[in-house]
């Protein structure tokens, strides 16, 4: 094995791979938020549509959201991996846990909070992302140019109630899981210092609420004006 | 006091083991939580039943062999060894469950008493300077900051008692480890070995059996020395920069 | 047989140098056909076992813990003392020299001492270079604390750890011995005995403790680092575990047992809380300097507070008896260990003890509070505050603690010569095993001190002597002696198994502590003794007739265990009980009553027992030999002690 086969499977390495991945996550959200914050310009969609196309036709956006898809696969393979190795360091479990006294309940069942937004992830993908790309959208015309009329679909889509049911469910989840993942994803890093570590730990409590309202809104937003 | 103790037996290793009910009488609220097991103990021989056997020596909470999951906790209710865990902890007439430490590389030996032997194993894989008696220089030859000197005692008392594996739900031996490497990797008298050190300690404690790290922060909150999760941070930043920059291929 | 120290001639500072250069050399390809067996991984066991794996013999290392790092030294709470002169307060080597073999009373051997005091400085040294954290001052270098009977700061220490950061540095120097293959480790595994062979010690049988496996191990020499026997008495700061059986077997065995009766009481620790007691806490002695020692004046008021008619707090400073203040008015609550112990169980032999058993002190810090305000004593003691406070559930800063004394060193051990040899040749006892270095008490911060000295710095040295005189040749188990003490090994364990009495272990545990606490503790007279030694003989009938033992050899047994370690204690007490009533003056930690000055402290009596008394086993049920070894001091002036 070489070193980096070696390092990669060591525990330490798999815990890299988890905290890279998901800090990269993290970023995607980030711009995922901004950019889908134009659904509230109130412009009938044009902002927004133009944003699309240029999410899916720039280049350089190409690569990012490659990359995307490899942390995206990579953060759930090895959650995988690493769970079944946890499990089997303690083959027999206790009779009796206090475990709430001494952790929080989201950094013991992040894997819990990972499949949910897994399966969200699947229901949100296929209705928007893969139609993007391989369905059959609508045009529309912005001055010269033509342009997928995605936000059309998207305001479809969230006058179902048990969609837009779902969004905002699942974006509690998302912000458990984040809300532990944010900090230790640092900490895996070895980024835990006494001056820096608090407010990183601050940023990552406002972060895990903010993205998450932010992306419940829009499916509300859309669900109480259209 | 009147108890009821549900209790973990189990023969010997291959046994399948299980919970007994003892009832116990007459415990008193200065009784530590070891000497109510002796007087268990006492009565049990007296009846003709094997006693329970549990680990334990100095009794005053720094040789870290007592290790006894009560209750749902790593060493009880409060945040101390089993040893130094009172009765007047409990109230009267409570179920108490004791359990021995879970995990794959704590195999159980008999009852409550675990082997712990891969903690050795560990420290034997790096967890210590490369000098031989004599021949070093004098001790103020290496003068050291009284931070850095408090920083790497924070780490060094560790007692080795396993409770940071029992609490975690990974069985994670990471609060162990990462504390005997930061200490040595605080201390100026640690640098040469540094990096061979952390992966090769970290590649035992894989081997050992011991799951990864979640930072949940269980282990730092039962730990009953109070050693920081920060050390696992430092252990973490050690290995990566280790494994990048040393001439182990 | 005449007791040779095999002290090396010429003046006291050179003896040292002298013998290293005079000793015998193993040379370097030759030292790998060397086994060297260390039983106890402790400070000395530890520190020899990686010492001498480094220089290229094969070590094999026992323990009867889970691991070396839980052997007891860990337990040492203040720190070890050097003379290194950091602080430039006038130490030297000749001084700590001086105090150690002063604070021994005039009962040590200069020689051992003064290497003792010799090698202190290259032990702080090793330690640190070890990783070692010792406590800095600001500016990076080390910092010292002052302990008692010194007037010079020379104690190293990692707060209140310092057994616990030395143990960790052996044992890490050990754990790289074994990952190089040098030490081959037996945890969880108990020297039986040791097997001699043409008087010779050539291998040790042991149990392994989970499967009950009784092995023999052959080496070419065997070193005893199993601690002291403190817990003869049942309740002392020791280690649960902590026991004479390795000493006693190789005391049968004839190695001599030396001075059994000196054994250090210290008088600040947690008192007896009821019959449950399992083991005594020990408080730091450093409490001394702020708190005042008082009880009742009266019995009848001690009677009220023990009915809990009246608090401690109610009692009127006229009806308090600060009784240590009022005895030794320039020393006050800061006189030497022995001296603090017997007064507080004279008070209580009045009846005026304060907790419900009637034995225990009060220790109060009222007026260091008001004086001094709560801040200052918390930064000073807050950590033994929280943790008497966590053992009694009662908060020292409202209510006076309550201390009583309690045993916590045996100074005695197995005799050794200038070598650390027994009398048994290839047959070595370091560290509180032995007897050599402290004399009749031992000052604070001493312990560790001669356990790494003897470890790292004076065994390798001796110790190549020893192996170069003999061959080079593999010591074959098949040797007739190891079958025969194999057989004598399991027939005991049969024997213990077969008796299937009435009463447990612990029972005669408690009555011989009982019996060894009332008549060979604190104070001796010769009456008590001749009662406890009759006292114990009986005990002994009882125990091999009637204890109770349950289970199988072939498994983890450990009332199995504990009944070979009391078996031995039981043995043990009887002769240490004959030490103390040879020893017809009060020195040290021997305190006779029949001797003493007219203000009631320890009268020596340097003229008839300034000797080593070294007892030889003659079998079973027959009285020991006794043999001495005359202390000669040609450095020292002995004088009395007064802390009036």
């Amino acid at each position: 094995m070489s070193w980096v086969t070696k390092t990669l499977s060591s525990s330490l390495g798999r815990k890299l791979i988890m905290a890279l991945t998901g800090l990269f996550l993290i970023l995607f959200l980030t711009g995922h938020v901004s950019g889908n914050m134009l659904l509230f310009k109130g412009d009938g969609g044009e902002a927004f549509n133009i944003y699309a196309k240029f999410m899916t036709t720039n280049p350089a956006v190409k690569l990012l959201s490659y990359l995307t898809y490899i942390s995206v696969i990579g953060h759930v393979i090895y959650s995988i991996v690493l769970s079944q190795k946890n499990k089997s360091a303690r083959p027999i479990g206790y009779a009796e846990s206090k475990a709430s006294t001494s952790s929080a309940w989201n950094s013991r069942n992040m894997g819990v909070l990972g499949t949910i937004i897994l399966i969200f992830l699947v229901v949100h993908l296929q209705g928007f992302w893969a139609k993007m790309h391989w369905g059959e959208v609508p045009m529309v015309t912005y001055g010269e140019e033509e342009y997928k009329n995605l936000y059309l679909i998207v305001n479809e889509a969230f006058k179902q109630e048990w969609l837009v049911a779902l969004y905002v469910i699942s974006m509690g989840f998302l912000g458990f899981h984040l809300s532990h993942g944010f900090a230790s994803a640092f900490q895996t890093l070895g980024l835990n210092h006494k001056k820096y570590t608090p407010a990183i730990q601050a940023i990552g409590k406002v972060y895990s609420i903010l993205v998450p309202v932010l992306f419940a809104a829009m499916p509300l937003y859309i669900y109480f004006t259209s | 006091m009147k108890l009821t103790l549900k209790i973990w037996r189990q023969k010997n290793a291959s046994d399948k083991g299980g919970f007994v009910t003892y009832p116990v009488d007459g415990v008193s609220k200065d009784m530590s939580f070891l000497e109510m097991l002796d007087v268990l103990n006492e009565q049990l021989t007296e009846k003709g039943e094997d006693p329970v056997h549990f680990d334990h020596d100095c009794r005053e909470g720094i040789c870290g062999m007592c290790s006894l999951y009560i209750n749902g906790k790593p060493h009880g209710p409060l945040q101390t060894t089993t040893c130094q865990l009172h009765m007047r902890s409990f109230n009267d007439g409570e179920t108490i469950t004791i359990e021995p430490w879970r995990a794959k590389a704590f195999p159980v030996v008999k009852d409550l008493v675990v082997n712990r032997s891969a903690f050795d194993r560990i420290i034997q894989a790096g967890g210590y300077i490369s000098v031989r008696t004599g021949g070093v220089p004098d001790a103020n030859e290496i003068p050291i900051p009284k931070t850095i000197a408090d920083l790497a005692m924070d780490a060094a008392q560790c007692i080795g008692c396993g409770a940071c594996v029992a609490a975690c739900k990974n069985a994670s031996a990471m609060l162990f480890t990462s504390a005997k490497i930061s200490q040595l990797a605080l201390l100026p008298q640690g640098q040469v070995e540094r990096k061979t050190r952390a992966e090769k300690m970290v590649a035992q404690m894989d081997a050992e059996g011991f799951g990864a790290c979640t930072n949940t922060g269980a282990c730092e909150a039962e730990c009953p020395k109070g050693i920081s999760i920060t050390n696992i941070a430092r252990m973490n930043r050690e290995y990566f920069s280790a494994v990048v920059s040393s001439d182990n291929v | 047989m005449i007791l040779d120290s095999k002290i090396p001639a010429g003046p006291l500072a050179e003896k040292w140098t002298k013998h290293k250069f005079t000793s015998k050399l193993v040379n370097p390809a030759n030292k790998r056909k060397y086994d060297v067996i260390v039983v106890g991984t402790g400070l000395a066991g530890a520190s020899a076992a990686a010492s001498l794996a480094e220089l290229g013999y094969n070590v094999k290392a026992f323990c009867f813990q889970d691991s070396p790092r839980r052997a007891h030294s860990i337990a040492a709470q203040g720190g070890i003392n050097a003379a290194k002169n950091y602080q430039n307060d006038g130490d030297s080597v000749y001084r700590l020299f001086y105090d150690t073999i002063k604070g021994g009373d005039y009962r040590a051997r200069e020689a051992n001492v003064y290497r003792l005091a010799e090698v202190s400085v290259n032990i702080i040294d090793q330690c640190v270079a070890q990783g070692v954290p010792f406590a800095r001052e600001y500016g990076g270098l080390l910092a010292n604390r002052s302990f008692g009977g010194a007037q010079v700061s020379r104690t190293f220490y990692a707060r209140g750890q310092t057994g616990q950061q030395l143990l960790l540095g052996a044992y890490s120097a050990l754990s790289r011995q074994v990952a190089a293959g040098k030490v081959k480790l037996y945890p969880r595994t108990e020297m039986m005995d040791v097997v001699v062979i043409d008087g010779q010690a050539k291998g040790i049988v042991t149990r392994n403790l989970i499967t009950g496996a009784v092995e023999t191990h052959a080496a070419h020499a065997v070193l005893l680092c199993t601690g002291g026997y403190g817990n003869v008495f049942f309740l002392s700061t020791n280690a649960m575990g902590s026991n004479v059986t390795a000493a006693w077997r190789a005391h049968k065995r004839g190695a001599y047992f030396a001075n059994p009766c000196f054994t250090q009481i210290h008088p600040t620790c947690i008192p007896v809380s009821g019959d449950h007691q399992s083991k005594l806490t020990l408080m730091s002695e450093s409490l001394r300097n702020d708190g005042r020692v008082w009880v009742p004046r009266t019995q009848e008021i001690a009677d009220k507070l023990r009915k809990g008619q009246i608090k401690a707090n109610d009692i009127k400073d006229e009806d308090r008896d600060y009784f240590l203040e009022r005895k030794y008015p320039s020393f006050g609550n800061l006189v030497p260990r022995d001296v603090a112990s017997r007064n507080a169980k004279y008070v209580c032999d009045e009846g005026r003890g304060v907790n419900e058993t009637g034995e225990a002190v009060f220790l109060d810090f009222r007026d260091a509070i008001k004086r001094d305000g709560r801040d200052v004593i918390e930064q000073k003691y807050g950590n033994l505050f929280d943790m008497y406070k966590q053992i009694t559930g009662e908060d020292p800063y409202q209510v006076p603690m309550m201390i009583y004394p309690a045993v916590h060193y045996t100074m005695g051990g197995l005799w050794v010569d200038y070598n650390l040899m027994t009398t048994v040749p290839g047959l070595y006892a370091l560290g509180e095993a032995n007897f050599s270095d402290h004399g009749a008490n031992r000052l604070g911060a001493s312990a560790l001190m001669q356990g790494l000295a003897d470890g790292y710095f004076v065994i390798p040295y001796t110790l190549g002597d020893y192996l170069a005189s003999i061959p080079p040749k593999k010591v074959e188990e098949n040797h007739p002696e190891f079958e025969k003490a194999k057989a004598d090994v399991k027939a005991r364990i049969q024997k213990l198994l077969s008796i299937n009495g009435s009463k447990t272990v612990d029972y005669f545990h408690k009555r011989l502590g009982k019996i060894m606490w009332n008549e060979c503790g604190m104070a001796r007279t010769e009456e008590g003794l001749k009662k406890a030694k009759a006292d114990i003989q009986a005990l002994k009938k009882e125990f091999w007739s009637d204890v109770k033992i349950l289970g199988t050899n072939e498994e983890l047994n450990q009332s199995l265990e504990k009944a070979h370690r009391v078996a031995d204690f039981i043995e043990l007490g009887e002769l240490m009980v004959d030490d103390a009533l040879n020893r017809n003056e009060s020195c040290g930690g021997h305190f006779r009553e029949e001797y003493q000055t007219p203000e009631g402290e320890a009268l020596r009596d340097d003229e008839n027992f300034a000797y080593v008394a070294a007892w030889k086993y003659m079998g079973e049920g027959v009285q020991e030999e006794l043999n001495k070894e005359p202390l000669v001091f040609e450095n020292v002036k002995l004088t009395q002690r007064s802390y009036k």
